[in-house]
């Protein structure tokens, strides 16, 4: 839609011959780039050469003569695949691995349920209170992920705890939150409480855009408001809901800071839980740089191989449903 | 698209009027959309609410009264959070408010630029710098930073405020949202009037363009501030004197000391709080004039 408005000039500058069409010209082809050029080597230094030097390290590894000591005694060599070799047999990462695909495995589907949800809910008619519920479920965007990992962390602690307090009057038992399974469930609920707005907003965005005739018809044939959520909004705002799928992957992929947040209140989160606090105690506790950018390269590729699979078999069944 | 404000002003905004419904029942209520979203929003308050409160205990309050019930501590907690270190804390608050304000604002600068050029000129390679520039979303953080950190130590820039604010300055999202709102609130015919008027082009893009573009900057701004107020990953990685550290990697190790000392608890419980309120305060404050909706790129059309 951008290219076809703006086909009209900067290509062919004849149109407009009042001032001076080849100065007009010349100006509008260099302009961009100069109105780019901050974006470009801001890109250029903090995300092109990092990535690349991160590849460099990830094929080096540091070799040591004699006992170590003395300046020369450690230099740094070419390692070959060495390091992803040993980052793909190192049981700490896989554990990690599996922990999040796991944990991930809680977190998308229950936070982008709750998220469509809640957005067919605000979005249904003679709904109460929705713009203060809409705030409130957005609420939680606007808190720290540190600072939700720390008030939830506090929530799971029996001595401070409402939920246990309740539980102790009732006489119930009382699971310890932050061990074995349910550590998963006190992480995933951290992340959904956390993410559950922004997607509501961004899935309830793309339900106001639908014109309202595209019900009407659906109204007068007596559907019932769960049947025109059903067959009508869902398949309506499917391009968002592959959107915010997509970028959940990719954020609960990359999860760090609420279980770094969680560990000084439990034993049982370990400093390499998840695949990217193993990066962070390799670079920075073991000082193995070396080994931290193999394992960082393959957990980009493994991030980009997952997100632009989803994209592409999502892409393949909107294609399917529409020549249906 | 309706705005919080204009839902406000008509409560009924829900329903569709001059539809077959009479009056009276239009007045009733959907129950369960409602109670769904009364759930939904008591679920998001819940940890608010018990940090509000807990924040009024006294240490010994904390473990021994009902969690719901207002303790009478909170004017000594802001007092013993003050006096922690020297005041440390609200050296946090400075460093946070430093970060995310002037990060936000050099980012939605650097995005207004690049979401102009992108939306309103046509030139080689557009669509490519566009989608290298998406690419960055992709890549995760701890990938960039433990690089970004060996490369600003060779620079001996680490451990400084200028190791958090200009790897945060480039924006992907920023630099997205930014194109969509240009290519929305710019319209061409005036970029070309505005050039047989023989305006340069820096004079159209700051005169013509920028003023156009506002509220989708606001947009930027805070969608940035809110990225930068909230990031721990990359302070942690780079500093190490906390005097410099921001808000969030401040209560990180003011939990990490206090975990064993329980005693510590009433003072990161508070801490938490007061972390909480300005952003929560902010949204609550623009939402009377701008559209949680323009977080997701959403537009008139």
């Amino acid at each position: 839609m951008t290219s076809a408005r703006r086909k009209s000039y900067g290509v062919k500058g004849a149109p407009y011959a009042l001032p001076s069409p080849t100065t007009t010209l010349k100006r509008a082809r260099s302009a961009p780039y100069f109105f780019l050029l901050p974006a470009v080597v801001l890109f250029a230094l903090f995300f092109a050469l990092p990535i690349g030097y991160a590849l460099w390290l990830s094929f080096r590894k540091v070799k040591v003569s004699g006992l170590g000591l003395g300046s020369g005694a450690r230099s740094e060599v070419w390692a070959g695949l060495e390091n992803y070799t040993d980052a793909l047999t190192d049981s700490e990462l896989v554990d990690g691995a599996l922990r999040v695909l796991g944990y991930g495995c809680i977190v998308v589907p229950v936070m982008l349920g709750l998220a469509l949800l809640f957005a067919l809910m605000l979005d249904s008619d003679k709904v109460r209170l929705a713009p203060f519920t809409r705030l409130a479920i957005f609420l939680p965007y606007a808190i720290p992920g540190v600072v939700a990992a720390l008030l939830w962390g506090f929530l799971y602690l029996p001595d401070v705890s409402p939920f246990y307090f309740v539980l102790d009057k009732l006489g119930l038992p009382q699971p310890d939150l932050l061990d074995g399974g349910p550590l998963y469930l006190a992480l995933s609920n951290i992340a959904v409480w956390g993410g559950t707005g922004f997607n509501m907003i961004v899935i309830y965005t793309s339900l106001q855009a639908i014109p309202a005739e595209v019900y009407e018809a659906a109204k007068l044939d007596g559907a019932t408001p769960l049947q025109i959520a059903l067959r009508i909004k869902i398949p309506m705002v499917a391009s968002s809901l592959v959107l915010t799928f997509f970028f959940s992957i990719i954020a609960t992929l990359q999860v760090f800071n609420e279980p770094t947040t969680l560990k000084p209140l439990t034993n049982s989160v370990s400093t390499t839980w998840s695949p990217l606090m193993k990066v962070y105690q390799d670079a920075f506790g073991k000082g193995d740089i070396y080994a931290a950018a193999a394992q960082a390269v393959i957990i980009a590729l493994v991030t980009l191989v997952l997100s632009f699979g989803f994209l592409r078999a999502a892409n393949r069944r909107t294609k399917q449903e529409a020549a249906r | 698209m309706s705005s919080l404000a204009i839902r406000k002003a008509s409560p009924a905004a829900g329903t569709t009027p001059g539809t077959a419904q009479g009056p009276p029942l239009r007045r009733r209520i959907a129950l369960v959309p409602t109670i769904t979203l009364l759930i939904g929003a008591i679920y998001c308050l819940l940890p608010v609410a018990w940090v509000v409160i807990a924040a009024t205990k006294s240490g010994s309050e904390l473990f021994s009264t009902f969690t719901f019930l207002p303790g009478s501590g909170f004017a000594d907690n802001i007092k013993d959070l003050s006096a922690y270190r020297d005041g440390v804390y609200w050296k946090w608050m400075g460093n946070s408010a430093l970060y995310a304000g002037l990060g936000a604002l050099l980012s939605t600068v650097v995005s207004a630029f690049s979401g102009y050029a992108l939306a309103i000129y046509r030139f080689r390679g557009r669509e490519t710098i566009f989608n290298v520039l998406l690419a960055g979303v992709l890549m995760p953080p701890v990938i960039l930073a433990i690089p970004q950190y060996l490369l600003l130590a060779k620079a001996d820039v680490t451990d400084s405020y200028l190791s958090v604010l200009l790897p945060l300055i480039l924006s992907p999202y920023g630099v997205y949202l930014a194109r969509i709102y240009a290519t929305a609130a710019v319209p061409a015919d005036v970029v070309e009037a505005g050039r047989m008027d023989g305006a340069s082009e820096w004079r159209i893009f700051t005169r013509v363009a920028l003023p156009m573009m506002v509220p989708g900057l606001v947009t930027v701004f805070l969608f940035q501030f809110v990225a930068v107020w909230n990031n721990f990953l990359l302070p942690y990685i780079m500093l190490s004197d906390d005097e410099k550290f921001p808000i969030t990697l401040g209560l990180y190790t003011l939990l990490e000391q206090g975990a064993n000392t329980p005693a510590l608890y009433t003072l990161v419980i508070t801490g938490a709080l007061l972390a909480v309120i300005p952003l929560v305060a902010l949204f609550l404050v623009i939402q009377r004039f701008w559209s949680l909706d323009l977080l997701s790129g959403a537009v008139k059309s």
